[in-house]
C-alpha cells in the first residue's frame, strides 16, 4: 500500500496535475470517515495512504494535527477539523483546506480523535516524505525517528535524496547512518548491501544489530534431499545438535509426512470410545487402570483396525532417517548472510565486553547504594558496637524529610540542597535522643540493645504511617539528574545513580576525614578502643558516644534522601535495607569503614553476577546471595577486613 | 529423680494444672463440646496461642537459658507447618481427584491420579509438575517425621557451621536472621515448588474428616495444650539438670565453660536443634488452625516478635515465656481486631488499629530498660526471691559479661 | 500465670460482646474485610472508605428492605491467616449478610474455605488471575480475559509489538497471568525466544539491569513491548528507571495491569507519558455517573484523592447486591445469589455491567495512556467482554467451565461432562 502511495506521489510531483489541487482534503477524509473514526491500526492504512498521496500541501498539517490528538469530528455532519481549546468546555475549530476558523463548539457536539501510538507511528511514517527536508529542525529529527522506528524500503530513496542538502551536521550524520542501515536491509543490489555491512561493522549500536539480525533469520525445513537453491544455514542431524528424534518426527508430522504419535490421552480417549459391554479389546474396563493394560487393549483395537497403530521408536527413527533436516536463511543472498554473520560475530564480542562493563557499572551503583545505606551503620555498629535496628527507620526519616522539604520548596534543585542538611539535622537529633534515652543504658547488654531499638523501629514505622499515610510519597529528582549517561547502546547509567555514587564517595571521604583528622575522630577512636582509659584521659565518653551515634544516624538520613530519589518513599523503606545493611557491615568486617566499603562492593557485584546468570528471577539472586553470605561468614567470621590484635575486641 | 524434679520445680506442677484447667474450661465453654459461649474463631485463636506459647518456651530455652539470641526460630516453626501442610493439601486434593475421576469411563492409572493432583495443587501458580520436595507428601507418617526431621536437620547444619566458627552474640543473631530471610525468599519463589507467595491453604479442612470446624478446633486445642504441656515438661526437665547448669554457664561466660573442659559447641548445637524441633512441632499444630501458611509467616520480623514476647514475659524462666507469648499475642489480636475502644482526645482520636504498634514498640523499650525480668519478674515480688547483691558490679571480668540485674535465676 | 485467667476473662468478654452485638437494633450487616494496617493497607484502606461511602449513600436513600445497613469493619492487617480468622468472626460472631473485601489472591484463598464452609457471600473487587470459581464469591474485578488478553491484543494489533517482555512481581497473579499470556502469544505465532519473562520480589527497587535487558531485546529488529504485572511500590522504581533510561512509549511501550491512578500519585509522570494501563475503569472516563462518583469521593475524602478500578468494582458489586437483595426480598445468601445472576447495573464508564452465572461480570475493557497529570487518557475501549473463570488459553483449563446457575458447578469439565468439584481448590 505504501509503495502505491509513493508511486502516486511521484506522479503528483512530476505532473503537478490540477485535479489534485481541486480535490479538498475534507473529501478524502470523508471517504475514509468510518476508518478514521474507528481508529484502529489494522484498518487505518488506506486512509493515511490516501491523505498522504493526495499531494495536498495541507495534508502535512492535517496529519500533524491528527497525531497530536488535536483533530475533532463534528458529530452533526461528521466533518473533521483542527480543534483548539476555547472558552470553558468549548473548542474552536479550523478547516484544514481553507485554514479558516469555522467557529467554536461545545465539546459535547464534538468527538476527539485519539490515534493510538501505533497509528501515530504510521502517520509519522507517512509524514517522513514531507518532513525530511522541512526547515524545522525538530520535524526533520522526528522524521528520522519515524524511519528508525519503522524502517521500510520505500523510505530509502527520499532519505538518500535529502542527505545532500542537509544543512545541520548532526542531522546529516544521522541521516547518513540511517541510509547505511536501510541499505543493509532494503537495497536491491546485494553488493551495495555487503558494502554497507562492511562500512558499519565496527559499531555496536542497537539499530545496527536490529538491521543485521533480521538478515540471519532462519526457518526449519524438511526435504527428501538438500535443495541446491536454498541459502542453507545448517544441516541438522536428528538426535544431535538440539534436534531430538522426537522433535524431528513432530516436524514430519507437521508437514504431513508421517502419521501423528499417539499420546496417553489419545489412548484413553480411544479406549473410552470403544467400550463394548464393559470391555475394551477383551480387557475389562475395571482393569484399565494401568498403562500396560491400556496398551494391551489399545493394541487389540489397533489390530482390529479400529484405531491407528501406535508409533514406535523404530517407526520414528525410520521415518526421520528418510529425510534431511536443515535450517535455511530467509534471506536468499549468500554473500549478504555471510557478511552479516561475520559482522555480527565481531559485534557480539564487543557487545559482550560492553555488557560486562555495563553490569560492572550496575554493580558499582548497587554497591554504592548499599554502602550509603550501611555507612551510618558502619559507624554505630561497626565502630561503637551498638546494634541499631532502627537504622532503617532513620533512612526512612531522611527520605520523608526530603519529601516534606519538597512540599515547602517547589524548586527541585533548591529543595534537594535544603533537604540534605535538613535530613542530617533531623536524624542527627533523633539519633542523639535515642542514644541519650535508650542506648546508653544498654551498652553492656548488646542483645538487649537489639531488641530495644527494634521496638523503636516498629514504633517509628507505624508513626510514619500515621503521619504520612500508607501511600508512597513522591520525591522527585531535579531535572538535571533526569536521564542517563550513555556511553553507547549497551553501556549507560542514570545520572541519579552517578549522583548516589558520588555522594557515597563524599561520605567515605568525610568519614575518613572526621575519624583521622579531627578531635572528635580521635576521641571517637579512643572511646571505642577503651572507654575507661579514654575517660581517665579527660575525654567524656558519654558525649563522644552521643556525637558518634548522632553522626551515624545523620548519615543514614542523607542516605534516605538519596534512596528516596531513585526508588520510593514509604514507611517500610527502611526495613528493605536494614538486613542488607547489616550484612554489608558484617561481611565487610566490623570496626572499619573500609570494611563496609568492601562488604558493599562484594554484595553488589555478587548480586549482579547472580542476576546475570539467572536473568529471569531476581528473587533467586537475592536468596543465593544471602546463602553465600552465610557460608562466607563461616570461613571469615570477622569479615573481609578483620581488625587484628586487641582492637578486635571479644 | 522424678519426684525430686517435681519437688524442686513446683512451678511445673502449677503450670500443668493451670493448663489442664484452661483446656477444660475452654472445652466446656466452646460451641463444639460445650455451652457455646466462646465462638469457634476464638477457640482457634486460643489454640494458636498455645502453639505460640510452645515456640516461646523453645525460644526461652535457646535465648533465656543458653544466651543465643536466635532470630530464626520462626523459620523452623514455618517449616514444620509446611511439612504438615503438604500432606494435608495432597491428601485433601487426592480425595477430590479420586472422587472426580471415578466418574470417568476409564478408571485412572496411578500416574494420572498423581498428575491430576499436581495440576489441582499447582494449577493455581501455573504448573502441574510435582516438585521433588513433595516426594513423601502422600504418606502421613513420613510427612509427620519430616515435621521434626527437616527443621532439625536445617538447625543441625546451620548450627554446626555457625558454632564451629565461633560466631557469637549479635553476629549470630544477624546470621540467623539472614537464614530466615534466605529461607523466606526461597519459598517466595514459585520455583521452590511450595506454591510461592500463596503458600499452602485450606489446611483447616482435615482430609477424610467430616466433623465441623466447631469440633475440629477443639481437637486442635487439646493437641496444642498437650504439646505445650509436654514441651514445657521437657524444657523444665532439661534446665533442671546438669545439662541446664552447663547451658546457663555458657550463657554467662562461654569461655570459662570451655576452659572447664565442656564442649560448648555440642551443648549449643544440642539446644539449638532441640528447640528447632520444638518450634517445628508448634508450627505443625499452628498452621492447620490458621488455615494457610505462606512465606510471609517466616519473614525475619516474626522471629523478632518472638524474642519480644519472651523478653516481655521474662527470660530465663519458662513460665515467663509462656506468659509473654500469650499476653502479647492475645493483646495484639485484641488491639488490631478493632475491638479496643477509640480514645477521643478532642483534637485527635486515637484509633488503636493505628497506634497499637507504637504502643507495643514503646512498651518494649520500657520493658528492656526498666524491667529486664519482664512480667515474670512480678512473681519474684510475690515469692520474695532475692537477687545477689554485688553493688552493681559485673558478674564477670569482661565488659560484655552480665550485670547482676540480669543474673537472677 | 495470671495471663490464663485474664485470657479466660477475655474470652468471656469476647463472647459477651458477641452476644451484645446480636442484640442491637435490627439492621442489615455488611462486613468490610480490608486491611487497614500492614503492607496492603496502602491499597485497601481506600476500598474500606469506598464501602463506607456507598453504605452511607444507600442508608440516605432509605436503606435496604426497610432496614438500615450497618458496616462491620475489621482489620485483617495484611496477615493472610488473619483474613480467614476475621472472615469467620464476621460470619459467626457478627453474623454479617455479605462481605466486601480482600485484595490479593492469597488473602482470597485464605478466606475461601471459611466462606464456603459457612456459606457466606464475598465480593472480591480486584483484577485476578482466574482459574477459580467459588459458589460463595462474586468476582467484580477483571479476569485475565478482561484485562490481560485485550491488552495483549492491543499490543499485537495496534502497536505491532513482536517481542514481549513479561515483567512481574513474584506471586500468583503475575505467574498465572504470564503463563496464560505465554500460551496465548504462542498461539498467536510469537516464538519462544521472543518472550522474555522476569520476576522480581515485592518492593523491588534496583531496576537498572532489568530495564537494560529489556532495551537489549530490540537487538534483533523486532518491536519490543513490556507487559507489566509489577505490583505496588515496586512500580515507582521501575518507572523512574524507565524514564531515566529514556525509554519512550513510542519505542518500547509498557502496559501495566496493576498501575492505576492511586499508584501514579506516588511519582512524577512527565517522563512516562504514553505508557499504557489496561483496566475496566479510569477516573478520566467522561460520563455523568462518573463525574458524580468522583465528586462525592473527593468531597468525602479530600480534593487530592483519586478513584480507581477496584473502587468501581465495589460500586457495581454493592449496588448489584442491593438490587438482588431487594429483588429476592431477603438478604439470605442463597436467595441473593440466585437473584444475582443476570443482575445489570450501569458502569461508571458507560454501558451496563451484567453478572454472569460464573460469578464474573461482563464489562468493556479500557486502555489508557498515562498523561503528565497522573491521569489516564482512554484511547481504546473494547466491546463488552464476559469474564471467564477458566482461561481458554491453557490446555487444562480450556475444557473447564463455570456455571452456578444451571449446572450448579464451578469447575465443570465440558469434555467428560462431569463436575470436577463444587468446592474450590484453594
Amino acid at each position: 500500500m505504501f509503495r502505491l502511495f509513493l508511486a502516486s506521489l511521484a506522479l503528483v510531483g512530476t505532473c503537478l496535475t490540477a485535479s489534485a489541487q481541486e480535490a479538498a482534503l475534507q473529501t478524502i477524509l470523508q471517504e475514509h470517515r468510518a476508518t478514521i473514526a474507528e481508529s484502529s491500526r489494522k484498518t487505518i492504512g488506506p486512509a493515511i495512504d490516501a491523505i498522504a498521496a493526495s499531494g495536498l500541501p495541507q495534508a502535512q498539517r492535517m496529519l500533524e494535527t491528527w497525531a497530536a490528538k488535536d483533530m475533532w469530528m463534528r458529530k452533526s455532519d461528521g466533518l473533521f477539523f483542527a480543534g483548539r481549546k476555547g472558552e470553558g468546555r468549548t473548542y474552536v475549530l479550523t478547516d484544514f483546506d481553507t485554514g479558516a476558523t469555522v467557529g467554536s463548539f461545545a465539546s459535547s457536539e464534538l468527538a476527539q480523535l485519539k490515534p493510538n501510538s501505533g497509528i501515530r507511528a504510521m502517520i509519522g511514517t507517512a509524514l517522513v516524505r514531507f518532513q525530511l527536508s522541512d526547515p524545522d529542525r525538530g520535524k526533520r529529527l522526528s522524521a528520522l525517528d519515524s524511519i528508525q522506528r519503522a524502517p521500510e524500503a520505500v523510505l530509502l530513496p527520499p532519505l538518500r535524496a535529502s542527505i545532500e542538502a542537509e544543512p545541520d551536521v548532526e542531522i546529516k550524520m544521522r541521516k547518513q547512518r540511517l541510509e547505511r542501515l536501510l541499505t543493509i536491509g532494503y537495497d536491491t543490489d546485494h553488493r551495495a548491501r555487503v558494502q554497507a555491512i562492511d562500512d558499519m561493522s565496527d559499531g555496536l549500536g542497537l539499530d545496527l544489530r536490529a538491521a543485521l539480525n533480521p538478515l540471519l533469520v532462519t526457518s526449519r525445513h524438511v526435504a527428501p534431499a538438500l535443495p541446491d537453491e536454498a541459502n542453507i544455514a545448517a544441516v541438522l542431524e536428528p538426535g544431535r545438535e538440539g534436534l531430538s528424534v522426537v522433535d524431528a518426527y513432530d516436524l514430519l508430522v507437521a508437514r504431513d509426512l508421517a502419521p501423528p504419535r499417539v499420546s496417553q490421552d489419545d489412548i484413553r480417549n480411544a479406549l473410552a470410545a470403544h467400550i463394548v459391554g464393559g470391555r475394551v479389546g477383551d480387557v475389562p474396563v475395571a482393569q484399565l487402570d494401568t498403562d500396560a493394560a491400556r496398551a494391551q487393549a489399545y493394541a487389540a483395537l489397533a489390530r482390529a483396525g479400529a484405531v491407528p497403530a501406535l508409533v514406535t521408536q523404530a517407526d520414528m527413527a525410520a521415518a526421520v532417517a528418510g529425510h534431511v533436516f536443515f535450517d535455511a536463511y530467509v534471506e536468499p543472498s549468500r554473500a549478504v548472510t555471510e557478511a552479516a554473520q561475520q559482522a555480527l560475530d565481531r559485534i557480539d564480542l564487543k557487545v559482550g565486553m560492553n555488557q560486562t562493563l555495563d553490569l560492572a557499572l550496575d554493580a558499582v551503583s548497587l554497591a554504592s547504594i548499599y554502602f550509603l545505606a550501611a555507612i551510618g551503620l558502619a559507624i554505630t555498629f561497626g565502630v561503637m558496637g551498638v546494634i541499631n535496628m532502627a537504622h532503617g527507620e532513620f533512612i526512612m526519616m531522611g527520605a520523608y524529610t526530603g519529601y516534606v522539604v519538597q512540599q515547602v520548596i517547589p524548586d527541585h534543585t533548591l529543595s534537594i540542597i535544603v533537604a540534605i542538611p535538613m535530613a542530617f539535622a533531623v536524624t542527627f537529633a533523633a539519633g542523639v535522643a535515642m542514644e541519650r534515652l535508650v542506648i546508653r543504658w544498654l551498652y553492656a547488654r548488646p542483645l538487649e540493645t537489639l531488641l530495644a531499638t527494634f521496638g523503636i523501629s516498629i514504633a517509628l514505622q507505624q508513626l510514619a504511617k500515621n503521619i504520612f499515610g500508607t501511600q508512597a510519597r513522591p520525591l522527585t529528582a531535579p531535572g538535571w539528574l533526569d536521564g542517563a549517561w550513555v556511553l553507547n547502546d549497551v553501556v549507560s547509567i542514570s545520572y541519579i545513580r552517578i549522583a548516589i555514587f558520588v555522594l557515597a564517595l563524599i561520605f567515605l571521604a568525610l568519614f575518613l576525614y572526621i575519624a583521622k583528622r579531627t578531635r572528635l575522630g580521635l576521641e571517637m577512636r579512643a572511646v571505642t578502643q577503651n572507654p575507661r582509659m579514654a575517660g581517665s584521659m579527660g575525654i567524656n565518653p558519654g558525649r563522644v558516644n552521643m556525637l558518634t551515634f548522632g553522626l551515624g544516624s545523620g548519615i543514614a538520613g542523607i542516605a534516605g534522601v538519596a534512596i528516596g530519589l531513585f526508588a520510593k518513599v514509604t514507611s517500610d523503606l527502611g526495613s528493605d535495607y536494614i538486613v542488607q545493611s547489616f550484612m554489608t557491615v558484617v561481611v565487610g568486617g566490623v570496626g572499619n569503614i573500609w570494611g563496609a566499603l568492601a562488604g558493599a562492593g562484594m554484595i553488589g557485584f555478587l548480586q549482579k553476577g547472580i542476576e546475570w546468570m539467572n536473568p529471569s528471577n531476581t528473587l533467586a539472586a537475592q536468596t543465593y546471595m544471602i546463602v553465600f553470605i552465610i557460608i562466607f561468614i563461616q570461613f571469615r567470621p570477622r569479615g573481609i577486613i578483620a581488625l587484628k590484635g586487641r582492637a578486635a575486641g571479644d | 529423680m522424678d519426684r525430686s524434679f517435681v519437688a524442686r520445680n513446683p512451678s511445673v506442677l502449677v503450670f500443668l494444672a493451670l493448663l489442664s484447667l484452661f483446656t477444660l474450661v475452654v472445652t466446656v465453654l466452646s460451641e463444639g463440646f460445650g455451652i457455646g459461649v466462646i465462638s469457634t474463631s476464638f477457640v482457634k485463636t486460643l489454640g494458636k496461642t498455645l502453639c505460640l506459647c510452645l515456640i516461646a518456651v523453645a525460644m526461652d530455652l535457646v535465648w533465656g537459658f543458653t544466651g543465643i539470641l536466635s532470630l530464626g526460630h520462626f523459620a523452623f516453626f514455618g517449616l514444620g507447618g509446611y511439612m504438615i501442610g503438604m500432606w494435608l493439601m495432597y491428601e485433601r486434593t487426592r480425595l477430590i481427584v479420586v472422587d472426580a475421576m471415578s466418574q470417568a469411563e476409564i478408571p485412572p492409572t496411578p500416574s494420572e491420579v498423581v498428575d491430576a493432583i499436581g495440576s489441582q495443587i499447582f494449577g493455581v501458580v501455573g504448573s502441574s509438575e510435582f516438585p521433588l520436595v513433595w516426594a513423601f507428601a502422600d504418606s502421613l507418617a513420613l510427612q509427620l517425621m519430616l515435621v521434626v526431621l527437616v527443621p532439625g536437620l536445617l538447625a543441625l547444619v546451620f548450627g554446626w557451621l555457625a558454632f564451629r566458627s565461633r560466631v557469637t552474640g549479635v553476629y549470630l543473631s544477624i546470621l540467623t536472621q539472614a537464614m530466615t530471610l534466605a529461607l523466606a525468599l526461597y519459598l517466595f519463589q514459585n520455583d521452590s515448588g511450595l506454591r510461592g507467595n500463596n503458600g499452602l491453604s485450606g489446611l483447616q479442612n482435615l482430609p477424610g474428616v467430616t466433623a465441623a470446624q466447631d469440633i475440629v478446633s477443639i481437637w486442635f486445642l487439646w493437641a496444642s495444650a498437650l504439646a505445650l504441656g509436654l514441651g514445657y515438661l521437657l524444657a523444665a526437665w532439661i534446665v533442671a539438670g546438669k545439662f541446664g547448669s552447663v547451658i546457663r554457664g555458657i550463657r554467662d561466660n562461654e569461655a570459662r565453660v570451655r576452659f572447664l573442659g565442656y564442649s560448648v559447641e555440642v551443648y549449643k548445637l544440642a539446644v539449638f536443634t532441640l528447640t528447632a524441633c520444638l518450634a517445628a512441632i508448634a508450627g505443625a499444630l499452628y498452621y492447620p488452625q490458621a488455615g494457610i501458611i505462606n512465606p510471609e509467616e517466616m519473614a525475619p520480623i516474626a522471629s523478632i516478635y518472638l524474642a519480644v514476647w519472651v523478653a516481655i514475659g521474662g527470660r530465663g524462666r519458662l513460665y515467663g515465656a509462656v506468659i509473654g507469648a500469650a499476653f502479647v499475642s492475645l493483646l495484639s489480636t485484641w488491639f488490631t481486631g478493632g475491638q479496643a475502644p477509640d480514645i477521643p482526645l478532642g483534637f485527635y482520636t486515637i484509633k488503636w488499629v493505628d497506634w497499637w504498634q507504637v504502643l507495643l514498640g514503646g512498651s518494649f523499650v520500657l520493658v528492656t530498660l526498666f524491667a529486664p525480668q519482664g512480667i515474670g519478674g512480678l512473681f519474684d515480688l510475690w515469692s520474695n526471691r532475692r537477687h545477689p547483691d554485688r553493688h552493681g558490679a559485673n558478674l564477670g571480668p569482661d565488659a560484655g559479661s552480665l550485670r547482676e540485674k540480669e543474673a537472677t535465676q | 500465670m495470671t495471663s490464663f485467667k485474664s485470657t479466660l476473662a477475655g474470652s468471656v468478654v469476647f463472647a459477651a460482646m458477641a452476644t451484645a452485638t446480636l442484640a442491637v437494633e435490627d439492621t442489615i450487616k455488611v462486613g468490610v474485610l480490608h486491611s487497614l494496617s500492614g503492607t496492603m493497607a496502602i491499597s485497601e484502606t481506600t476500598l474500606k472508605d469506598t464501602m463506607l461511602m456507598l453504605i452511607d449513600q444507600q442508608n440516605a436513600k432509605g436503606g435496604l428492605l426497610g432496614k438500615q445497613l450497618e458496616a462491620v469493619v475489621v482489620d485483617p492487617a495484611s496477615d493472610w491467616p488473619l483474613f480467614a480468622e476475621k472472615a469467620r468472626e464476621l460470619l459467626t460472631v457478627h453474623e454479617v449478610d455479605v462481605i466486601f473485601g480482600n485484595w490479593t489472591s492469597v488473602s482470597r484463598k485464605s478466606v475461601l474455605p471459611v466462606i464456603e464452609e459457612l456459606n457466606g457471600l464475598l465480593f472480591y473487587p480486584v483484577q485476578y488471575e482466574g482459574e477459580e470459581s467459588s459458589k460463595n464469591v462474586f468476582y467484580t474485578g477483571a479476569a485475565p480475559n478482561q484485562q490481560a488478553i485485550p491488552a495483549t491484543d492491543y499490543f499485537l494489533d495496534e502497536l505491532g509489538v513482536e517481542k514481549f517482555a513479561l515483567l512481574g512481581t513474584d506471586y500468583v497473579y503475575p505467574r498465572t497471568t504470564n503463563n496464560i499470556l505465554e500460551s496465548y502469544l504462542k498461539q498467536k505465532g510469537i516464538a519462544d525466544e521472543d518472550i522474555f519473562v522476569n520476576y522480581t520480589p515485592f518492593g523491588h527497587s534496583d531496576w537498572s539491569k532489568i530495564v537494560a535487558d529489556v532495551v537489549a531485546l530490540g537487538a534483533d529488529g523486532k518491536k519490543v513491548g513490556v507487559i507489566s504485572t509489577i505490583n505496588g511500590d515496586a512500580n515507582i522504581g521501575f518507572y523512574k528507571e524507565l524514564a531515566a533510561a529514556g525509554v519512550s512509549a513510542d519505542d518500547i511501550p509498557v502496559v501495566a495491569f496493576s498501575v492505576g491512578e492511586e499508584e501514579l500519585s506516588g511519582l512524577d509522570t512527565t517522563n512516562l507519558v504514553g505508557h499504557l494501563a489496561a483496566w475496566n475503569y479510569f477516573q478520566s472516563a467522561d460520563t455523568e455517573a462518573n463525574a458524580e462518583f468522583v465528586e462525592t469521593w473527593k468531597a468525602t475524602m479530600g480534593e487530592d484523592r483519586v478513584t480507581n478500578d477496584p473502587m468501581e468494582a465495589h460500586y457495581i458489586g454493592f449496588n448489584m447486591w442491593v438490587n438482588a437483595a431487594t429483588q429476592a426480598g431477603s438478604t439470605e445468601v442463597d436467595a441473593v445469589r440466585a437473584a444475582m445472576y443476570g443482575q445489570e447495573f450501569p458502569n461508571l464508564t458507560g454501558g451496563t455491567a451484567v453478572m454472569l452465572p460464573n460469578h464474573h461480570l461482563a464489562k468493556p475493557v479500557l486502555i489508557g495512556e498515562i498523561q503528565a497529570d497522573g491521569q489516564f487518557d482512554i484511547i481504546s475501549e473494547t466491546d463488552v467482554v464476559p469474564g471467564d473463570a477458566w482461561t481458554d488459553y491453557l490446555p487444562e483449563s480450556a475444557v473447564l467451565k463455570s456455571d452456578w446457575k444451571d449446572l450448579g458447578c464451578g469447575m465443570y469439565n465440558t469434555q467428560t461432562q462431569t463436575c470436577v468439584q463444587t468446592l474450590s481448590n484453594y
